[in-house]
């Protein structure tokens, strides 16, 4: 209970964020041309690509050092990681899609292939509808947040690439993940 | 001198890339308890210079790996008989031997080819049970001692023997240029060839019912699709273009459908594609997962994979009705279903309430029960033998894939390990001829 009024509250932040970087953006349209581009060439580098977007923003949106840091970290936050036979989101993973969410909408010409994995416990071709859901789970997430479909594309590799090929329940949960590329 | 033939040889090899150099050798872990003692004695070379394998030995070990028989070593033999005429019952029932096995080769005077001569007796019995000459060429020497255990086989346990048979499996080794790689083998892991290779992951090999095609998935277009091969020519065929996942692609028992799965309409459910005209068809149609599907023995139902009950369950449905029932209630995880011909038992993966481990298990459909085949934890992908003797399946040793096989019966065990790599998704081919 406590937990879901403070994810609560989090959301809330979120949201006026993403509000505020909205307004930066639309207020920018002189340099938007050159900020499409600039994310169009770097589809997976997500830190400079934060980087550059925010070099836009600072200026327009009034966010303080600390809201920057917040917007960069979620945006170079690339993979998110599931529970076992799950494909829910955490809160952290909301919070730093919403970043994501912003950032598409910005740039109409970026594109996410989100990638979708599972760990080796259980079969293979199950595993393979996993990592598709999980996937799907954020691909749904993203559009809600108003991000067009076509700008999203859904893959599964299932259980086929593993970072970690270890049988520990860390390496398990290193593998059970969604990539933006 | 020798070492420049070798030479030769590894160029020529070279050449012909589509022959795997790391292949897998059986050792067998778990036998009956009482074996049949058997006696395959040397067969004898009257020809020039060394044949390229020791058929006397393949059959031996092809005996030996099906846990059922206890091959007499040849170092313990009183006499090496050749054929009829030398053969002293007396020295073999003295050596405790049932059965006896003797041969010789040839070449043939006026052709390269190869004659195989062979004749098996009833020591007990001092009975000659049959015998016959093989012809081949010296390439089809493993094919002649692959024969020669099926029919020895047969006749001491009844049951058709699978020593003929091959089997298809995926390789991975990130140290290689193509990391994935599918192979066929013999089933002992003999002769493996490359049946196709590349820098993207391959998935679900299956066999058509003749022997003839596989149908497989490979990643190569940057996401699953499914691809037909015809074994002989290599020639090769996408036959799904859909997004999401288009996988699990199974022939039906004529071999004219191809039973798969594709989330090509949202998520994963259960397709029929007709392999003349190339239509597909939608069989189920649930918000769950819905995948791995295989034919009932008669071709008129699939039995499927679907976690609409919140846990992978097994379900069948009727092709012609679209009825659709749950045929597992036991346990948390059941998945890709195989089913014998019995129409009665199906081979599973499952795993029971507050376990971890996934094994290797038969249903008995009438009865309900479940009885578990294998101890290790990650057991997956099985496959069962033509003549139903063994299930091949995947499973882990450290950190790397390896295959298993165990008998339908759980008496009898063996491994095929892999020298480099991973090795998975293990798929038995039918019988060839």
């Amino acid at each position: 209970m406590q937990n879901n009024k403070f994810y609560k509250l989090g959301m809330v932040a979120v949201f006026t964020l993403v509000l505020a970087a909205c307004q930066s953006s639309t207020d920018d349209m002189g340099d938007s041309g050159m900020d499409d581009m600039d994310n169009g060439s770097m589809s997976s580098g997500n830190n400079t690509g934060g980087g550059n977007a925010s070099g836009v923003g600072d200026n327009m949106g009034g966010l303080t050092p600390a809201q920057i840091r917040e917007r960069d970290e979620a945006l170079a936050t690339t993979v998110f990681y599931f529970e076992f036979d799950r494909s829910d989101l955490s809160a952290e993973a909301r919070q730093a899609l919403v970043y994501h969410a912003n950032r598409l909408m910005e740039n109409s010409s970026l594109r996410y292939r989100l990638e979708g994995h599972a760990d080796e416990r259980g079969t293979r071709e199950y595993n393979l509808a996993l990592g598709e859901r999980r996937a799907q789970a954020i691909e749904r997430y993203l559009q809600v947040q108003g991000v067009s479909s076509n700008q999203l594309e859904v893959i599964s590799y299932g259980e086929e690439q593993p970072v970690d090929p270890g049988t520990s329940e860390a390496a398990y949960a290193r593998n059970r993940r969604v990539e933006i590329h | 001198m020798i070492t420049r033939f070798y030479r030769f040889l590894f160029l020529c090899c070279g050449l012909f890339p589509s022959f795997a150099n790391a292949q897998l050798n059986i050792v067998i872990t778990q036998g009956v308890d009482n074996p049949v003692p058997i006696a395959v004695v040397p067969f004898e070379w009257e020809g020039f210079g060394l044949l390229s394998e020791d058929i006397d030995k393949v059959i031996s070990n092809n005996l030996r790996n099906t846990g059922e028989f206890a091959p007499i070593d040849p170092a313990n033999m009183l006499s090496q008989p050749n054929e009829q005429d030398e053969v002293y019952f007396r020295d073999w029932r003295f050596l405790g031997s049932d059965f006896l096995l003797v041969g010789k080769i040839s070449r043939n005077e006026n052709s390269q080819l190869i004659q195989v001569q062979y004749e098996f007796f009833d020591v007990l019995r001092e009975e000659r049970l049959f015998g016959e000459v093989i012809t081949g060429n010296e390439s089809q020497l493993r094919d002649i001692a692959h024969k020669i255990s099926d029919l020895v086989f047969e006749e001491v346990t009844g049951v058709r023997g699978a020593f003929s048979t091959k089997i298809l499996y995926v390789t991975e080794d990130q140290t290689r240029q193509f990391p994935y790689r599918l192979e066929m083998s013999d089933t002992d892991g003999g002769r493996p060839r490359i049946l196709w290779e590349g820098e993207e992951p391959i998935m679900s090999p299956s066999w058509s019912p003749d022997g003839s095609q596989i149908a497989y998935v490979s990643f190569e277009t940057g996401r699953s699709q499914i691809f037909i091969q015809n074994i002989s020519s290599g020639v090769r065929e996408q036959l799904t273009n859909f997004t999401g996942i288009n996988s699990s692609p199974v022939f039906s028992p004529d071999g004219n459908r191809l039973a798969m799965v594709s989330s090509k309409d949202g998520n994963p459910d259960i397709y029929l594609m007709d392999l003349r005209t190339r239509e597909v068809q939608r069989i189920t149609n649930h918000f769950a997962i819905d995948t791995e599907p295989s034919w009932t023995p008669d071709g008129n139902s699939l039995i499927f994979t679907s976690e609409r009950s919140n846990t992978p369950q097994i379900y069948q449905v009727n092709l012609e009705t679209r009825w659709e029932e749950r045929l597992t209630f036991e346990g948390n995880y059941n998945a890709r279903a195989r089913m014998l011909s019995d129409g009665n038992n199906m081979i599973i993966v499952h795993r029971f309430d507050n376990n971890d481990d996934f094994h290797i298990s038969v249903l008995n459909l009438e009865r309900g029960t479940i009885r578990i085949l294998t101890e290790t934890a990650l057991d997956e992908s099985p496959s069962i033998a033509p003549n139903a003797s063994m299930v091949i399946y995947a499973s882990k040793s450290g950190n790397r894939g390896i295959l298993n096989a165990v008998s339908i019966d759980g008496r009898v065990k063996f491994r095929l390990p892999s020298a480099q790599g991973n090795v998975r998704e293990p798929a038995w081919s039918p019988f060839l001829d």
